[in-house]
């Protein structure tokens, strides 16, 4: 019994895990350098008064990125592992909860689409009462109502307060 | 001194003091909500400050910046985990205190500490940014090219742990500070005309500080409670003050010229008051349960520092913090561009400013003593709603500067690299650095070989530009050497006072000195 529990613990204890993670964003780090090299490939050669050809910098920039990303990729497979920020309210004893984030990238998604339609007075109540709903607030209805008096007073707060007019979307004339 | 005197009469009218004290409240009342710390506070208000007249915005920002930087210690007293690394060292002694039932103490020597650094700070300001201007105005195009390389090189490769992380920040920023078309061919817009102008920074700014940092909370979110403790009225009796005095007057020896530096940041001093005061004081045995020394002196270090920030950043228009990153926004987003040239261009505004900092300054004490009960009691707002706040008005900010939905794919853009930034360990600001100096490095570069006429060689023709050219090379050389070190070392711990941010570290480093 008490072989059968110490057993995986003692397995576990030596292990340097890879942070397989850390791949792509050694991959994402190599693929933009990669990519500002391509559309420095593209530019022409600048005016006669320009001494600093416009490709200069973004071929430096490039080079270094594609550098840093297999610099980092090369670090990784030899066990390097980040230091995850802390904060008032991480907690970084529990796994992520990539659920969560998914919903909230989700409703930013939501009023990015609606906000031309249906104006920030609208989309912000959404957007407030959607994030609040998947960080696991109690009610939804009490949400919905800070959400509304939010966008709504933000909006008159725009228009009255610092005198800009915000576009209205489909309320255009109500408010 | 009477230029000062002027900047007294435009900040003290009623309605700039009434503004004064609408900043200083926001200001605290942001920048106490946990999660939100200085740069994030001054990012999310920034469209408060919007169509107010430039002299009356700026001061509303002073009380803005100066009441952030205060809510800031007041979080990390009261919760038992530091919001920002500059109040890390606030926060070991600052809660322990705190759990001893001496939470009004620890609050009122922060405070009156805070007010006391924050002053001679601002003194010094006023003493050194004018001169620090004159002289740099007269540099030529090449200096501040190297300056700029120094400062790029300062954030990256001093402050933080990992350099090869510093770097890649550093990078991804420039690339982002390529995007547009001001070298008068598109580069990096993938055709897009809403790209041609670049990416505009605040949204870039509020992105990664503010919605990287909600969508990263979001996915660690403390589901227990955190233990927040009640308190009163801060006070402090007649041997608190004897105890605090002179801590408060070395942490701000320590703070400002750190501030002042190019690598600046108040890490460093804060580390380096706690380890004085550890070492001076008459109390050792209350370090690490609560000495009201290990609050006094790094409380005023990190205040003392964020005046220091400020003279780069109007006298060379260097930003070195990620909160003077988004002053500089702030400024730029009213038509004024700090520099060398600003004292002589804008007089009426840059001393209205140094004397609205010394009124926010005093409201802060004046307001915020009595009010910190209430305060606290934002530090029990239910987290769903403090983050969907968050990102709505991180959201309203991005939205606000030219009204497209475009502005906001791109806010949950940089969002999501934000998030990859805090799980990967990348630190925040060179990006920020390099997304604001890039441009203009290419701009000074430009002028400096138009001027010569392409001759590189004028790119070190002027003796402050050596100058900086071998602190960048000792820099360079000194990472490498440590990283070696460090590698043959193996468990020896290296004498670098930034990385370690532990307690333990601090002690060891006490040992080591004695």
């Amino acid at each position: 019994m008490t072989d059968l529990d110490t057993r995986p613990e003692t397995a576990a204890a030596p292990r340097r895990a890879v942070d397989v993670a850390q791949y792509g964003l050694a991959a994402f780090v190599t693929l933009v350098g990669a990519y500002v090299l391509y559309d420095a490939s593209g530019l022409e050669d600048g005016f006669a008064d320009q001494p600093v050809q416009p490709y200069a910098l973004p071929y430096v920039v490039g080079a270094v990125l594609v550098a840093l990303g297999i610099a980092l990729a090369v670090a990784t497979a030899r066990g390097d592992r980040p230091e995850a920020e802390e904060g008032e309210d991480v907690d970084l004893t529990e796994p992520s909860d990539w659920k969560t984030v998914g919903g909230l990238a989700g409703v930013m998604v939501v009023n990015i689409a609606l906000i031309d339609w249906l104006g920030w007075a609208i989309t912000g109540a959404l957007l407030f009462t959607g994030c609040a709903y998947f960080l696991g607030a109690r009610s939804i209805l009490r949400a919905a109502a800070i959400g509304v008096v939010l966008s709504i007073g933000t909006f008159y707060g725009f228009y009255s307060g610092l005198g800009i007019p915000m576009p209205a979307g489909i309320l255009d004339g109500i408010l | 001194m009477e230029l000062l005197l002027e900047g007294f009469q435009t900040a003290l009218t009623p309605t700039n003091l009434l503004f004064a004290v609408l900043g200083v409240m926001l200001g605290t009342a942001v920048g106490v909500l946990p999660g939100i710390g200085p740069a994030m506070t001054v990012a999310l208000l920034l469209p408060v400050t919007y169509n107010v007249s430039p002299s009356s915005a700026i001061i509303l920002f002073a009380g803005i910046y100066y009441g952030g930087m205060y809510g800031g210690s007041t979080t990390s007293i009261l919760l038992n985990t530091p919001g920002e690394s500059s109040s890390v060292i606030t926060a070991i002694e600052g809660n322990k205190m705190a759990k001893a039932g001496r939470a009004s103490q620890a609050l009122a020597t922060a405070a009156i500490g805070s007010f006391v650094a924050g002053t001679i700070g601002t003194i010094l300001l006023v003493l050194l940014a004018p001169t620090v201007a004159d002289l740099v105005v007269q540099l030529g195009a090449p200096s501040y090219f190297a300056i700029m390389l120094v400062a790029l090189a300062a954030v990256t490769l001093v402050l933080g742990a990992s350099k090869l992380r510093g770097m890649i920040a550093l990078f991804l920023g420039l690339t982002v500070g390529l995007v547009g078309t001001q070298t008068g061919q598109a580069r990096m817009t993938f055709d897009q005309p809403l790209l041609a102008d670049g990416i505009d920074i605040v949204v870039v700014a509020v992105a990664i500080f503010a919605i990287g940092e909600a969508l990263w909370v979001a996915a660690h979110l403390r589901r227990r409670p955190l233990d927040i403790i009640p308190v009163g009225q801060p006070w402090m009796s007649k041997s608190d003050l004897r105890r605090s005095w002179k801590p408060w007057l070395r942490g701000t020896a320590y703070g400002f010229p750190f501030g002042a530096l190019p690598a600046g940041g108040a890490e460093v001093p804060t580390f380096l008051s706690y380890a004085t005061e550890r070492k001076l004081t008459k109390h050792p045995e209350e370090f690490g349960h609560g000495a009201i020394e290990g609050v006094a002196g790094p409380e005023a270090a990190n205040n003392a520092s964020a005046a220091g920030t400020l003279v780069p950043l109007l006298a060379i228009g260097l930003p070195t913090t990620a909160t003077a990153a988004v002053i500089l926004l702030a400024m730029q987003s009213y038509g004024i561009q700090p520099g060398p040239q600003l004292f002589d261009n804008e007089p009426q505004l840059v001393w209205g400013l140094l004397a609205s900092l010394f009124i926010a300054n005093t409201l802060l004490l004046v307001i915020n003593l009595p009010m910190a009960p209430l305060w606290a009691k934002l530090l029990q707002i239910p987290r769903p709603y403090l983050y969907a706040g968050i990102l709505f008005f991180a959201s309203l900010g991005a939205y606000s500067v030219n009204f497209q939905a475009f502005d906001l794919a791109l806010l949950l853009g940089f969002g999501v690299l934000g998030l990859a930034m805090r799980r990967f360990g990348i630190p925040v600001l060179p990006l920020i650095i390099g997304v604001i100096l890039g441009p203009r490095l290419e701009e000074q570069l430009t002028q400096a070989l138009a001027l010569s006429q392409g001759d590189v060689s004028t790119l070190w023709s002027e003796p402050v530009a050596v100058l900086c050219y071998l602190l960048v090379a000792l820099g360079l050389v000194g990472s490498v050497v440590a990283g070696v070190r460090r590698r043959r070392g193996g468990s020896d711990h290296d004498d670098r006072p930034q990385q370690p941010d532990q307690p333990r570290a601090g002690a060891e480093r006490v040992e080591a000195g004695r």
